[in-house]
């Protein structure tokens, strides 16, 4: 079975963020990238399906600046093959252009399936995988948090507002990945080793007119400081109250 | 993990991976646990099969043999992390790798480095290192243990190692011994003795206040027959198990920036979240001067392990320049443990903290692989000249 995982680099999701001079991104001084955590569970969930399905391939693509490399890395640490860089230098907010330069390399590749995380952490457009699934003419099923493949086709578990729903599609298919579905493995350190050694492509990515741009980006209002309105059970009344009235939250 | 130096930038982009890989690790499988585990007084023997599939047992020896044939400046980061877990961990992974490994790796025949390196790399033989005695600590030179060659070419073993770090769990033990008789220093030699012959027994260390998550014991050899290929074939002398020791050593001038690290973080978070007289505590000078003085030794001492970790890998190091920065690093890291538990006032003796459990471990740390104040006469023999021990 041949499997892509398209994956990408996103700061740590703890860091403390400044708007960028430029003020349509964020400032990376001293922030720490690393691999999606969606996309983390996507590539573990490539792994197991080519561990389960018998010998494979799973191949890490992913748009971005020379940067990204060290996340393709990480993926070949993690146990991926070969890795292609689509390389944009400059960070590309068009979910739609990354799709279709995405879909120009995949669909060549004759991939039973492809995977993505649910949505990246940085943007949460949500829009990556289902246009590459569009551009590429194969069904989609997004944020699976269970998947079995069997016989050319995928039975997939969806969690819904208040339920779970089971899908099926036929092969060759796009999945994106919710959380939960598996713990990523450690890139063992014999693993962090043979990944310097595995093919890594850069290729330019094929993305089209960006139509949709950062006009500008703004942190949230500071929150206002807490307050104390009394003590003890007599408070509770009036604690109702502003939770009712003013918050809004019950 | 605050990286106030921008020290990463001086790390390779593996170098960065391996330290990534073994810090979650140490957050997902050893915090959680480590704490009731020195409570308990108990070494975690159910993560050494992770810790063996990722890699960090003997992770400086070569691919060859089953390990990861890591430079030392990964080795040396990976022994960081770990012991921001627990001194107990690193110590674990320390003797495994670098005591019971290494000197299989540098004194044993070819077919003793293929038959124990790669089981050991996968933690399926667990490996100790018998050196010290009962009355001989400081001065491994003095040892009474002794081994006799048989007609035969087999030996007879006889002797008692005292304070063995996984003795106890150990599979084998690599014992150093005198032999036939000779009371010279140089008739010193290494033999690979496996749990379960006759006359050999490890009895667990009692009453341990420190280095609790740790196995700790003491090893007897009553009239232990060991066949003629126990003998690491390429060990003569002291200097062959002191030439494994200053390796260890290296890396425990890593693993104690880890311990000062856990006990920094604690206590900037502790000080930032914490109020008193209606303010965070952290606003208070008293604190800022010991976070200031914390952060300032960890760094200077990240950058010395960091420099002699790249004289290592190109074989410009010395046993002195091992010395002076595991003397330097222990002690600082003793003494961030300590104001860490001080700024935390109460809650600083809970075991549910780490200060405190790092504060005691480092004092064994402090203790082994050369006192402080030997390493302390090392130095001062390199600068003068002059040896304080004879």
């Amino acid at each position: 079975m041949k499997i892509a995982v398209c994956i990408k680099r996103t700061p740590d999701s703890e860091s403390r963020f400044k708007v960028g001079a430029s003020a349509t991104g964020v400032d990376e001084t001293g922030l720490k990238f690393d691999m999606d955590d969606f996309a983390s569970y996507a590539v573990e969930v490539a792994l197991q399906t080519n561990e389960k399905q018998g010998p494979g391939e799973v191949v890490a693509v992913a748009v971005g600046a020379d940067n990204v490399q060290e996340t393709l890395r990480k993926a070949m640490s993690m146990g991926a093959d070969r890795a292609i860089q689509l390389k944009a230098d400059a960070p590309v907010f068009d979910g739609l252009a990354v799709a279709k330069a995405l879909a120009a390399e995949l669909k060549s590749g004759a991939f039973d399936l492809i995977f993505f995380g649910k949505y990246a952490f940085d943007s949460s457009a949500s829009i990556v995988g289902t246009a590459t699934a569009e551009l590429l003419g194969v069904p989609c099923v997004t944020a699976a948090s269970k998947l079995e493949i069997a016989n050319g086709r995928g039975t997939a578990r969806r969690e819904i507002e208040g339920a779970g729903e089971m899908v099926e599609f036929p092969l060759p298919a796009v999945v994106t990945i919710d959380e939960g579905i598996a713990r990523p493995r450690y890139p063992s350190l014999k693993g962090i080793m043979a990944a310097k050694k595995k093919l890594l492509e850069t290729k330019p990515a094929q993305l089209g007119p960006l139509r949709v741009t950062v006009k500008s980006m703004e942190l949230p209002a500071e929150r206002p400081p807490g307050r104390i309105i009394g003590q003890g059970a007599a408070a509770v009344p009036e604690l109702v109250r502003l939770l009712q009235d003013e918050a809004k939250v019950l | 993990m605050l990286d106030f130096f921008n020290i990463d930038s001086l790390l390779s982009e593996d170098e960065r991976a391996v330290r990534d890989s073994v810090r979650r690790f140490v957050d997902e499988r050893v915090l959680p646990i480590i704490g009731q585990c020195y409570v308990d007084g108990r070494f975690p023997k159910e993560i050494v099969p992770e810790m063996a599939s990722l890699g960090v047992l003997g992770a400086n020896l070569p691919e060859e043999y089953g390990c990861a044939g890591l430079n030392n400046v990964a080795y040396g980061l990976i022994m960081q992390e770990l012991e921001r877990g627990d001194s107990g961990v690193r110590s674990f992974a320390s003797v495994q790798g670098a005591l019971a490994m290494y000197p299989i790796y540098a004194f044993g025949s070819e077919e003793q480095k293929k038959h124990y390196l790669p089981r050991m790399a996968m933690g399926e033989i667990i490996g100790c290192f018998g050196l010290t005695e009962p009355d001989y600590g400081s001065n491994p030179s003095g040892m009474i243990t002794m081994a006799r060659q048989q007609k035969d070419k087999t030996w007879v073993l006889n002797g008692a190692k005292m304070w063995i770090t996984n003795g106890s769990t150990a599979h084998i033990a690599v014992v150093w011994a005198k032999t036939n008789g000779d009371a010279d220093e140089q008739s010193i030699r290494g033999f690979i003795v496996e749990r379960g012959v006759t006359g050999f027994t490890a009895k667990d260390q009692k009453g341990k206040l420190s280095l609790r998550a740790s196995d700790t014991s003491e090893l007897v050899f009553q009239d232990v027959h060991l066949q003629a290929d126990a003998l690491l074939p390429k060990s003569g002398g002291l200097k062959s198990p002191l030439m494994r020791l200053t390796q260890a050593r290296y890396g425990i001038s890593w693993g104690a920036i880890g311990a000062a690290m856990a006990c920094f973080e604690e206590a900037l978070s502790y000080a930032k979240n914490r109020v008193m007289f209606d303010r965070p505590i952290g606003g208070f000078q008293i604190q800022q001067e010991r976070l200031a003085d914390m952060l300032t030794e960890i760094v200077k001492a990240q950058l010395v392990s960091l420099h002699l970790g790249r004289m290592k890998d190109a074989g410009t190091f010395t046993p002195q320049q091992v010395s002076l920065a595991k003397r330097n690093n222990v002690s600082i890291a003793t003494d961030i443990a300590r104001e860490c538990r001080r700024l935390l006032g109460a809650v600083g003796i809970l075991a549910e903290y780490s200060a405190m459990r790092h504060m005691a471990n480092l004092e064994s740390v402090y203790t082994y692989e050369g006192t402080h104040d030997v390493h302390s006469l090392v130095l001062g023999q390199a600068l003068t000249g002059l040896s304080a021990f004879k």
